[in-house]
């Protein structure tokens, strides 16, 4: 079930196209990654989702219908830059913000409690934000996004600023809010979190939607072909052989005796042939096909994309 | 959807009125005020219990009779050489008068030993030309002059009345000085508040652009409803604070400027309220004055006008103040821009004087409708009496202009809050408020 589409949306600001036909469906109870450099156009693409701004062409649905105003009352955004009214109580800022999503004063105060009883942050309720670090300040922020339970949830780098610990009980949340039915865009440069949080992504990168597809999906593909190869001594003979069949390779020093190579090979190679080649020339302690991770594929679709569109 | 714009309109007004600061300056300021317009009075009261001393050398021999002294100037008549005379530290200062001085009035000197009074020496000069004139007027030799004098002398007291050009009748009489005085503090009031709200409304926006609070706040609302609650919010601050004054002074004319004053001035009060005469010896002035300060419908009138300009001045320059506001970052990058807002509103000011004492020139009216300065000026001008007309259709320009000014401003920040470091001209503003 489609939860969010957009469709063909390009915006331009004087001179400067900050999205340029860009396409991407987001299925209800998923956690989908939108990742890209800095100054992609994530950030004008999440605006327009939240009814910030409005895209100079194409289309955005939600829920079934086009995306109008009141739409932001099931969407719940944690921008990346955060800010709170520092003069203002934690307390009774979050009950402002939850009635500016269409709670009620008497809801919004039940929830939060139960909330601030949850993270154990009840001590908080009456300090001024400015009397907060950061880290709670955060904890803080996030509570007030995911409050009015959202359909569609949004955190723009939900994890910087916070400690290993509290990053943690962070991901559990959004992990339990996913299970409860929540739909959550998830914007990162931390290619980890999104390997084991997100579910599908999409790449952007100068204006365009470059990758789009599962984790697993992807993963996949991109690994065909691609191989780790342990050896005890020197991999040079295997090379040899494999010359010409070699797309791309890495090899790591595990141990002054081992090293690991990693090859993405033609298609033309065959596991089979692959394992006969190298117990043939080299002393082989392991052998796994090596899917690559988050990190690999961000830095060599960015990187090629790039190339082509010098 | 409005009633968001109800929950920012709470927060930004909650947020400041429970602020010491806002408490403390509403209290203290009519004080304050108080305090000032009494000064003169407690300086009047000390001034009071200064003695002047003068050695008088008469060498006519004419003059000296004629300066009695009083309980604040006290006159000896000495022979005394002027050196000795100012030798004496018993003498505040020496009157020298010339031995012709019926010829020749300006055969006089007033030696001083510390920096002479305006007032005694006017008093001195007085004395001087009434004993000059009497001496002279003796020279003709005239029967029963001392009694022909006293059936001469005439006390003028005019009485002035205004008809009033709505409704052809006569009004009750108001004191020109008054009304230039009320006018002048009326304006400088909305001077001072639209200046001082419109940057709360700019500094406002301003900080919640640097907190990055407002793009929270605009994933839940319009940006031009959260600007127009802003507006809102702090508009009701003012107008909180402005009736908080009002009351206070509305207490102060109905209950406090009438016990101070003496039962005789207040019967004075009273009967030209009544159209009767004064009784003699009154300054007819400061009867005037007094009724005028009184008069419950003129500052009723006054203070609603007032409430009205203030809250059309203050919404239209609060949305050139909220336009600047979002253009920049800080308060430091705002400063060049505000100029557009200040502007006028100092103009405005500047031109108060002006028209208050000339208030139906041409340029008096003009002025008066203009939107950006008819907030200061109309009001300098309601307090003489004008045709009911003119503050109307100077009112609707205002709102008229606030309308459309407003509109802009919601362009202009709807671009602007997005748009980080650079610090934009004019030209890119207004380029701002085309985008669709």
């Amino acid at each position: 079930m489609e939860l969010l589409k957009v469709e063909h949306v390009t915006k331009n600001y004087s001179g400067h196209k900050a999205l340029d036909d860009v396409s991407l469906t987001v299925n209800e109870g998923r956690i989908y990654g939108l990742l890209g450099p800095n100054g992609a156009g994530k950030t004008t693409l999440i605006r327009i989702i939240n009814h910030i701004t409005a895209p100079d062409s194409g289309t955005v649905t939600f829920d079934g219908h086009q995306l109008c105003q009141d739409d932001v009352m099931s969407i719940g955004y944690l921008p990346e830059e955060r800010g709170l009214y520092k003069k203002m109580k934690v307390g009774e800022q979050a009950i402002f913000f939850a009635r500016l999503k269409g709670l009620s004063r008497k809801d919004a105060n039940l929830r939060l409690r139960e909330w601030f009883e949850r993270l154990e942050i009840t001590s908080w309720w009456d300090k001024k934000v400015e009397e907060l670090s950061k880290g709670m300040a955060q904890k803080v922020q996030f509570i007030i996004t995911v409050l009015h339970n959202p359909k569609l949830l949004i955190f723009d780098e939900p994890f910087s600023g916070f400690d290993p610990i509290n990053a943690n009980i962070l991901k559990n949340e959004i992990l339990r809010l996913k299970e409860n039915g929540a739909t959550v865009i998830f914007s990162t440069h931390n290619m980890s979190s999104v390997e084991s949080l997100c579910d599908d992504i999409t790449l952007i990168n100068s204006s365009k939607n470059i990758l789009t597809g599962s984790v697993a999906d992807i993963r996949q593909q991109l690994g065909a072909n691609r191989y780790r190869i342990t050896i005890e001594g020197n991999p040079e003979e295997l090379l040899q052989r494999l010359d010409g069949h070699i797309l791309k390779k890495d090899i790591e020093t595990i141990s002054p005796t081992q090293t690991s190579v990693i090859l993405k090979l033609t298609p033309d190679v065959s596991r089979r042939e692959l394992i006969k080649l190298a117990a043939d020339s080299v002393d082989m302690t392991s052998f796994a096909p090596a899917l690559p991770s988050m990190d690999e594929i961000f830095i060599s679709t960015v990187n090629n994309f790039n190339k082509e569109h010098k | 959807m409005s009633s968001k714009i109800g929950i920012i309109i709470s927060r930004e007004y909650l947020e400041r009125v429970s602020k010491k600061s806002f408490i403390i300056t509403t209290l203290l300021v009519p004080i304050i005020m108080l305090a000032l317009m009494a000064l003169p009075t407690v300086l009047m009261v000390f001034h009071e219990n200064d003695t002047y001393n003068y050695a008088v050398i008469d060498n006519s021999g004419k003059i000296a009779p004629y300066l009695d002294s009083s309980e604040t100037l006290h006159f000896t008549d000495t022979n005394v050489p002027l050196d000795s005379a100012k030798a004496d530290e018993n003498f505040d200062g020496i009157l020298v008068i010339g031995s012709d001085i019926l010829e020749n009035p300006s055969n006089v000197a007033l030696y001083n030993h510390d920096a002479g009074s305006i007032d005694v020496e006017s008093t001195i000069t007085s004395k001087i030309k009434n004993a000059i004139e009497t001496e002279r007027l003796k020279a003709y030799n005239i029967e029963n002059l001392s009694q022909i004098l006293d059936e001469v002398n005439a006390d003028v007291q005019i009485a002035t009345y205004r008809i009033s050009k709505d409704t052809g009748e006569e009004e009750a009489s108001t004191s020109s000085m008054a009304n230039f005085m009320i006018g002048l503090a009326v304006s400088f009031i909305l001077y001072m508040f639209l200046i001082i709200y419109g940057q709360m409304v700019m500094t406002s926006i301003i900080e919640e652009k640097n907190n990055r609070v407002l793009e929270i706040v605009v994933s839940s609302i319009k940006p031009e409803q959260l600007m127009m609650g802003k507006i809102l919010g702090i508009g009701l601050v003012a107008i909180t604070q402005i009736a908080i004054w009002a009351v206070l002074i509305m207490v102060s004319v109905g209950a406090i400027i009438p016990a101070l004053l003496p039962a005789e001035t207040l019967a004075d009060v009273s009967a030209m309220n009544a159209g009767q005469a004064i009784s003699a010896g009154s300054d007819i002035e400061t009867i005037r004055t007094i009724s005028t300060l009184t008069n419950f419908g003129q500052v009723g009138m006054i203070l609603t006008y007032m409430v009205i300009f203030l809250i059309g001045g203050f919404l239209l320059y609060s949305s050139i103040y909220a336009a600047i506001g979002s253009a920049v970052d800080n308060i430091q990058d705002a400063s060049q821009l505000q100029s557009i807002a200040i502007m006028p509103i100092v103009i405005g000011f500047v031109c108060a004087t002006v028209v208050g004492m000339e208030p139906n020139s041409t340029l008096a009216v003009v002025l008066s409708m203009i939107p950006f300065t008819s907030p200061m000026l109309m009001m300098v001008r309601i307090p003489y009496g004008i045709p009911a007309w003119e503050p109307i259709v100077s009112i609707i320009l205002l709102f008229l202009t606030f309308i459309l000014m407003v509109w802009i401003a919601a362009k202009i920040y709807r671009v602007g809050i997005f748009m980080y470091g650079k610090k934009p001209t004019i030209k890119e503003l207004i380029r701002w408020a085309r985008y669709k």
